[in-house]
């Protein structure tokens, strides 16, 4: 395989143009990493360099460092270049710190759960 | 192969792509590749409000295999056209 030249980099759907920028890459199960591409191939296995992992809850964020990430391919959904100088996110989004988002996580995660098995014992209502 | 012929004449048009996570991205296609594969650019997602993290990517690739479907202007479906080529392509060339 030979290495395309600039001009066919920059019309093709390779990820070369987006090497060594930072990317957000949204996974399958809809985790949103953040880092620079240093290497890919043809399955989207892609090499993030300082990677981290920003979790949303409501109006808060947090980006949690990860370091080095290798990500299979077949996980990745979309990767996103993010556009330098723009804010990344909406201003009335809060950054808090990782114990705090941990905590809003789990408190999302409880009440889905609680949810989901209230749904579990009212089946026999048959809504829907 | 027939579709992503038909994709890179779609190339420079405004399309919609749905993902099979119900994120629909609307951009200019910039490219597709053999897996259809496909780059979009200045890309806006539909529902905004409830993908806040997508705010700042106008640039995007997005992975053939979870595109759900992709939705095109009216003016660049010749379906008389991808009819013959579908002929074409069963009877072997």
């Amino acid at each position: 395989m030979s290495w395309a030249g600039a001009e066919d980099t920059f019309l093709s759907t390779s990820l070369a143009s987006y090497l060594d920028k930072k990317l957000l890459v949204l996974l399958r199960d809809g985790r949103k990493l953040l880092g620079l591409l240093r290497s890919f191939d043809q399955f989207a296995n892609v090499v993030l360099e300082g990677a981290c992992e920003r979790v949303i809850v409501g109006d808060l964020y947090c980006d949690i460092p990860l370091g080095l990430y290798v990500i299979r391919g077949e996980n990745v959904v979309l990767i996103g270049e993010l556009e330098l100088g723009k804010e990344e996110l909406p201003p009335h989004m809060t950054l808090v710190p990782e114990a705090e988002i941990k905590r809003a996580q789990k408190a999302e995660r409880d009440a889905t759960d609680l949810k989901g098995s209230m749904r579990k014992r009212m089946e026999f209502l048959d809504f829907d | 192969m027939l579709f992503f012929s038909y994709f890179k004449e779609l190339v420079g048009r405004e399309v919609t792509v749905e993902l099979k996570n119900d994120l629909a991205i609307r951009g200019t296609l910039h490219s597709v590749d053999q897996y259809l594969n496909i780059k979009l650019e200045n890309t806006r997602v539909v529902d905004q409000e409830k993908y806040p993290h997508m705010l700042s990517v106008r640039n995007c690739f997005i992975r053939g295999s979870v595109v759900r479907y992709v939705q095109l202007p009216p003016e660049g479906v010749d379906v008389e056209l991808l009819h013959d080529a579908t002929r074409r392509e069963a009877r072997g060339g």
